[in-house]
């Protein structure tokens, strides 16, 4: 059960060896979870977040292997890790991603369209077991890991922002649809965030590490804002931003 | 039959149950049959998880209602969904009043059972077990006629038991004989918290009613500053108009949640102020009515929603008479962590009684009210259980909302006495809710 500051006692992670989903297991940990199920695509990288998790206080770990480029296995994928929780759910997170390679992928159709692959249609179809089961058992909550680059898309990231965008209007209508179920999602816009998969690149403003969207998960949780936003002042950086005319806007964005 | 979102008082973790309204012992028995999980709730004013079941059947024990005659010695079998509002209106006018009340009359008397409540009185008086002679409780095994003498094991595992053996139906209630409806009331200010502490070890005993608030938030050679306000039941002689008019249903709604932040730091510490300083220094003997002394929150229907859309906790616990320094500590602890708290309530506790899960122990107890939103708040309140269980102490499960599970059994060590009785009457498990659940007090 999680308590009256949003703390679950038992987690389920897709995408659990992310950089920002080890951040958040491990803060999750240190407050009151003692079950934690790790869903990723390498047993290796399963296993050291695993044992981060124990580190930090769970008593109980599982893994679960899946491949996020075969949406038409994420039903299975979800039930089998909620299977191994052998608990009610209180806490769900999509933290499932792919950066990609912007000039690489964009003239390319199958590398783009696995972009929506990962990024969408894999999270939507979970969401869609998910959902169900978590209203079932009349409560719990989801996080869905978005991004500040959702909200307004830039030229030269359309691929990763537009996916995003795509998943962050769908998770906002969905968050309302379980209004009187006593479920909740919640949607996480982190600026870019150093992880492995932005090594090497240049540092656009409001860059994080994870730790600091994983404290903004932490406070967001207790707070239950339908959106959290990490770093909190972007709430209105992007407030501005999605109302800049277009060709200042592309100034901001190709800098 | 209906499907409901529900909170406690506190108004955070909501979940989702069907509920029910079983009218009879019967058609309670009968739903227990259907195998699914159950737990009671009366009015919602405990402050957490205690009377909500996510994805089970809660049932509503307002239909059970009704208030007997009271009988020449004070006697009266009550419904458990009856309100010590409704019984007060009723008992009054004929000189009787409830033993043990807390601090709102929007209690049932199966959540007065359930959480064993107590009031100002408890150094005199014991909690509310004290004052019930039997009651009638439904489990899932058949119903029962419970008293001190009559399955005394099971009867001091209901109260405070947190609705975990059964459904209760009703109760047999002794009640107080009063010859008006005013209290007279001594009121003193103190400046720091060791001076108040040490009135009321000294003088507690002189008045069956004693409360002090703390400002938590004041620092420096301010902090603990109280106001102790004390006081008996008045006689004929002993006020003007002596009448035994029952207290007017009258409360000021707050027609909606207030917005996030009203209750910042900054305008409690504001409200702790202007209320200090608005005490009298030193006041004796003045008549006050049975709801200005007992329910002052009770003006305001439902004042829970000042505290925003993120809704508050409240921590109460209480340590024994050797261990009164961890009160000091605690205060101590809050004000420097700056945290909104608002005022105190501190009380002596007199004994404790058997029951394996009620609350008060003889010594000290101390209750806030926190605004959810600080970052800090969990760690601190985690810190704070330490404390408390480090000096043989205990958290107030009917308050409870956020306590880390790996306290309960220190925190209450007969636990394990209470599940044995529990899975007699309850062999499948069906009595459970979530702060059960969270508090890992029985499976999932």
């Amino acid at each position: 059960m999680e308590n009256a500051f949003g703390q679950p006692q038992t987690v389920v992670v897709f995408g659990g060896s992310s950089d920002i989903a080890r951040a958040i297991t491990k803060k999750l940990c240190a407050a009151r979870a003692h079950t934690v199920i790790l869903a990723g695509r390498s047993q290796a990288l399963l296993d050291a977040a695993a044992l981060e998790a124990q580190e930090y206080g769970a008593t109980k770990t599982a893994s679960v292997l899946f491949d996020a480029e075969e949406p038409q296995h994420a039903a299975r994928t979800v039930s089998d890790a909620f299977e191994k929780v052998g608990d009610q759910i209180d806490l769900v997170i999509i933290a499932v991603g792919l950066l990609g390679d912007q000039k690489a992928d964009e003239e390319d159709a199958d590398a783009s369209a696995r972009m929506m692959t990962v990024n969408v249609t894999w999270p939507v179809a979970a969401l869609a077991e998910i959902r169900a089961r978590l209203v079932a058992q009349g409560r719990g909550r989801i996080l869905v890991m978005s991004s500040a680059g959702a909200i307004r898309v830039r030229p030269n990231a359309y691929l990763y922002g537009g996916a995003k965008a795509g998943l962050d209007r769908l998770c906002l209508g969905l968050a309302q649809s379980l209004a009187g179920t006593g479920v909740k999602l919640q949607l996480v816009r982190p600026a870019v965030v150093r992880t492995k998969m932005t090594v090497g690149a240049a540092e656009p403003p409001f860059t994080t590490g994870a730790n600091e969207v994983a404290e903004n998960v932490m406070r967001g949780l207790a707070s239950n804002d339908p959106v959290i936003w990490s770093p909190p002042l972007l709430r209105y950086v992007f407030f501005l931003l999605r109302h800049l005319p277009t060709p200042l806007w592309l100034k901001v964005a190709n800098r | 039959m209906s499907e409901n979102v529900l909170t406690g008082w506190g108004r955070t973790t909501k979940s989702f149950a069907t509920v029910r309204s079983p009218g009879s012992e019967a058609d309670l028995l009968r739903e227990f049959g259907s195998g699914e999980r159950f737990i009671a709730r009366g009015l919602g004013r405990s402050y957490g998880d205690a009377a909500q079941l996510s994805g089970g059947v809660v049932v509503d024990n307002r239909q059970f209602a009704g208030i007997g005659a009271i009988d020449a010695d004070g006697t009266v079998i009550v419904g458990a969904g009856v309100s010590v509002d409704e019984l007060l209106a009723v008992s009054i006018p004929l000189g009787w009043f409830i033993p043990v009340t807390p601090g709102t009359r929007q209690v049932t008397m199966g959540g007065a059972i359930a959480a064993d409540v107590h009031g100002k009185n408890h150094h005199v008086d014991g909690s509310f077990a004290s004052h019930v002679l039997s009651m009638r409780l439904v489990t899932p095994v058949g119903a029962f006629t419970l008293s001190p003498s009559l399955e005394p094991e099971l009867f001091w595992a209901t109260m405070g038991g947190m609705g975990l053996t059964g459904v209760v139906t009703s109760l047999t209630l002794q009640m107080l004989p009063i010859e008006t409806n005013q209290m007279l009331v001594d009121t003193e200010r103190f400046g720091d918290l060791a001076s108040v502490m040490e009135a009321m070890v000294i003088g507690d005993a002189g008045y069956r009613y004693s409360v002090a608030w703390v400002d938590c938030m004041a620092r420096g050679a301010h902090r603990g500053r109280a106001i102790l306000t004390r006081g008996n039941h008045a006689k004929h002689a002993d006020v003007e108009h002596a009448s035994l008019k029952g207290p007017r249903a009258r409360s000021l709604p707050i027609p909606f949640v207030a917005p996030r932040g009203l209750l910042s730091r900054w305008s409690v510490k504001l409200f702790d102020e202007f209320w200090y300083r608005s005490a009298s220094r030193h006041e004796v003997g003045e008549a006050q009515s049975l709801a200005t002394f007992f329910h002052p929150l009770d003006g305001v229907s439902n004042w829970n929603r000042l505290y925003g859309p993120r809704g508050f906790v409240q921590y109460q616990f209480c340590v024994p008479d050797g261990a009164s320094e961890s009160v000091a500590e605690v205060i101590e602890r809050l004000s420097e962590s700056r945290l909104a708290s608002f005022l105190a309530v501190l009380k002596r506790f007199g004994p404790g009684n058997p029951a394996p899960l009620s609350f008060p122990v003889a010594g000290w107890t101390l209750a806030l009210d926190l605004p959810v939103g600080s970052p800090a708040l969990p760690g601190v309140l985690d810190e704070l259980d330490e404390l408390v269980a480090s000096a043989n102490g205990r958290v107030y499960l009917a308050k409870d909302a956020r306590l880390n599970a790996n306290w309960v059994g220190t925190m209450y060590p007969r636990l394990d006495e209470f599940l044995k009785v529990k899975s007699h009457v309850d062999p499948k498990g069906q009595l459970t809710s979530d702060l059960a659940r969270r508090l890992g007090l029985v499976g999932t």
